[in-house]
């Protein structure tokens, strides 16, 4: 019997580009209120499903991310505030 | 009188809200600002189908009510009534983007928890479509409980149907105002993506038009050569292109000066409008072609999306600095002008990367410094090609504006290690979807700019030129004395020339940087009026300019001028708004002083090493 494939629990500035994951948790208190308030207007939250899309070219940074329907860009920094859970 | 009923326009930022009040209102358009704050109003005139008609205003782009940004704040306090200078809008049309309704509908639930009549524009259906998404707007209209209309903006589809709309809500019974609103944004966003399920018809996965564009726009090695490609033909196009307008503005100066001489006796009078007010506007309006052109990119970048690309592209650099990404829009916008572009700064969050993005904007190579380094380089840079389609006058004038970065990076990296040291600075950009910008609103753009240009051509310029006249004409010169060497400005001129003497400056440049201190551009035009006064005889009047400076000026001179205008402050606009965007003298005058230090050390470097080099 084959036990359904789990990947590790990573971080979304970790996450391969091409690879979508599902929001496990936010560490709010990692951010600033300003920044915490503009990347739940961009829909992070627990649950959403995100995917990097595309690197900076210097110091891969920022990362542009693709969160529901809409594309976003956001530092490298910023996005290792955020849990995700890999999707298969 | 009874005020038009007011109708505001909001919505998340890149809805094509702006699209959508074009489409409205047409080109009849107001632009001011909100008494107080940096935020600028944009209002038009709607007509309904009876005639009758309606204030619409655009609110700022925001993404919920509660404010990140000083335009989120205008927005919100205008919506809930506690904005100066703006009553309470009648009714609301809220913009949504077709193609992201999970996260629009958010902000457009909490705006109409705001109990105002509303109407929704389900904008950029084609881009959806595009996306393979299929979507029913009657669902949406069901979930919501308000009017939704499809709309195409930058098409023009769908805005009969939408004012057409706004004549219903105005016509209807109104009930009341919901003073409270449910600002809990889980559960909103968690209803936002309700309503979007149910307005879901079907979903092909397609390859997105976007991503692909993306894969190469904004790929590690081909995205920064792209976008060094771009802005080289940019500067390249506002050379070649400008040529033949260029050439029809100049010989229309001609005539109209040929003309007034003809009409008018003699004299003084004769004097003033011919050598002033015409050698002197119509050396400055010669640009017009160039500056437009420029601006045509800056819009075309602007409306297509590749704006916020090459703010993501560079972002990495700029944080070297201690900028952010988003200081790259109001930094390339500074190349128009440094004006809109120190008041796009409002865009940025934090405080000391804003201040730090403002002090350093008058080092992009702004519009009114092309007539004279145009005038410059035409008269001393030889037109050698040193490949197909790049010639050595574009090479310098490339030059000039990477001198003028580079300056910028370095003053912003070392004010971010000084007086502005501290505060992290954030990038949190929606990167929009590609789409191709419809020519009208380019043009509406650029004809404003052009509007802005000439009224500042004929206000501020012709009365400068004119007061130099005056100072360059009395007293008058007796016969075989030099017209310069007796007026008040050669006077002045003299004053300035001996501390500016060390960098190689001579009079004539001298004379020109007091009243260049309104306009860059007015530098030009100051020493065409110096030329045209000294002038005795017809044939030296008409002689081209270049010709004239080829002879009074080295090109060690020349070199150390272009040198001066890639650093001098000298532009009277941009300290009133650098004043006001600080809430103080302090900030400006800092500014004014440092440039003033960088630009006379990089003429006299530039004038030390060309004379040692023997130039």
């Amino acid at each position: 019997m084959n036990a359904p494939f789990q990947p590790e629990p990573t971080r979304l500035d970790l996450l391969k580009v091409g690879t979508r994951a599902r929001v496990a948790s936010v560490d709010w208190t990692a951010l600033d209120e300003g920044e915490a308030c503009r990347l739940r207007h961009f829909g992070f939250d627990e649950g959403v499903i995100v995917e990097p899309l595309h690197l900076g070219p210097f110091g891969r940074d920022p990362i542009a991310i693709r969160v529901g329907r809409m594309t976003v860009a956001i530092r490298r920094r910023h996005a290792g505030a955020i849990s995700v859970q890999p999707i298969r | 009188m009874t005020p038009l009923p007011l109708v505001a326009v909001a919505g998340s930022p890149n809805a094509g809200k702006s699209a959508l009040f074009n489409a409205l209102t047409g080109a009849r358009q107001k632009v001011g600002n909100y008494p107080g704050v940096t935020v600028e109003r944009h209002s038009g005139r709607l007509t309904l189908a009876d005639g009758r008609p309606v204030e619409l205003v655009d609110l700022p782009g925001a993404y919920s009510l509660e404010p990140a940004s000083p335009d989120e704040a205008v927005t919100r306090d205008v919506l809930l009534g506690r904005q100066k200078g703006e009553r309470r809008p009648d009714a609301l049309v809220v913009v949504l983007d077709a193609s992201n309704l999970d996260n629009h509908l958010r902000f457009c639930l909490q705006l109409i928890e705001l109990g105002l009549p509303t109407i929704v524009a389900l904008n950029m259906v084609d881009l959806a479509k595009r996306d393979g998404l299929e979507l029913d707007p009657k669902a949406v209209e069901r979930e919501l409980g308000v009017p939704v209309v499809e709309t195409v903006a930058v098409r023009r589809r769908g805005i009969v149907e939408l004012q057409a709309a706004v004549d219903d809500m105005l016509s209807a019974p109104f009930c009341g105002l919901h003073e409270h609103v449910k600002s809990d944004i889980v559960h909103l966003q968690r209803r936002a993506r309700e309503v979007a399920t149910a307005a879901v018809v079907s979903e092909t996965p397609v390859r997105r038009w976007t991503h692909r564009l993306d894969s190469v726009l904004l790929h590690p090695i081909a995205g920064p050569l792209i976008l060094a490609a771009i802005m080289f033909v940019m500067f390249q196009a506002v050379f070649a292109w400008s040529q033949v307008p260029v050439d029809w503005i100049a010989s229309g100066v001609a005539w109209l000066s040929e003309a007034a001489t003809q009409a008018l006796p003699p004299g003084l009078l004769r004097s003033m409008v011919v050598d002033g007010a015409i050698a002197g506007v119509g050396a400055v309006i010669t640009f017009l072609p160039q500056i437009l052109i420029l601006f045509f990119f800056i819009l075309l970048l602007e409306g297509t999306g590749y704006m916020v690309r090459a703010a993501f592209l560079m972002d990495r650099l700029m944080h070297g600095v201690g900028l952010s990404g988003r200081a790259f829009i109001p930094l390339l916008s500074s190349f128009a002008c440094a004006v809109p572009g120190i008041m796009a700064t409002r865009t940025i969050d934090d405080p000391k990367d804003r201040l730090t993005t403002i002090l350093v904007a008058p080092l992009m190579t702004c519009s009114a410094r092309l007539p004279v380094y145009t005038l410059i380089i035409a008269a001393f840079i030889p037109n050698t090609r040193l490949a197909w389609g790049v010639g050595l006058q574009g090479v310098v004038m490339f030059g000039l504006y990477v001198t003028g970065i580079c300056g910028a990076l370095l003053v912003a990296f070392v004010l971010r290690r000084g007086v502005l040291k501290g505060g992290g600075g954030g990038f949190m950009m929606e990167l929009p979807k590609y789409q191709w910008p419809l020519l009208k609103d380019v043009t509406i753009g650029i004809l404003t700019r052009a509007q802005i240009f000439l009224k500042r051509a004929g206000t501020i310029i012709l009365g400068t030129t004119i007061i130099l006249w005056a100072l360059a004409s009395i007293p008058q010169a007796a016969s075989g004395q030099k017209q310069s060497d007796v007026s008040i400005a050669g006077k002045i001129g003299r004053g300035i020339e001996t501390v500016v003497r060390p960098i190689g400056f001579n009079q004539d440049i001298s004379m020109a940087l007091l009243p260049a201190m309104a306009a860059r551009e007015v530098a030009v035009s100051a020493i065409a009026t110096v030329y045209s006064i000294d002038s005795s005889d017809e044939q030296a009047g008409a002689m081209k300019l270049e010709n004239r400076l080829q002879h009074r000026w080295s090109l060690a001179t020349a070199l150390a001028f272009l040198a001066w205008f890639v650093f001098a402050p000298q532009c009277i606009s941009t300290i009133a708004v650098t004043r006001r965007e600080t809430n103080g003298w302090k900030w400006p005058l800092f500014m004014v002083s440092y440039l003033f230090v960088l630009a006379y050390a990089a003429a006299g470097l530039t004038y030390w090493t060309a004379v040692s080099l023997g130039l």
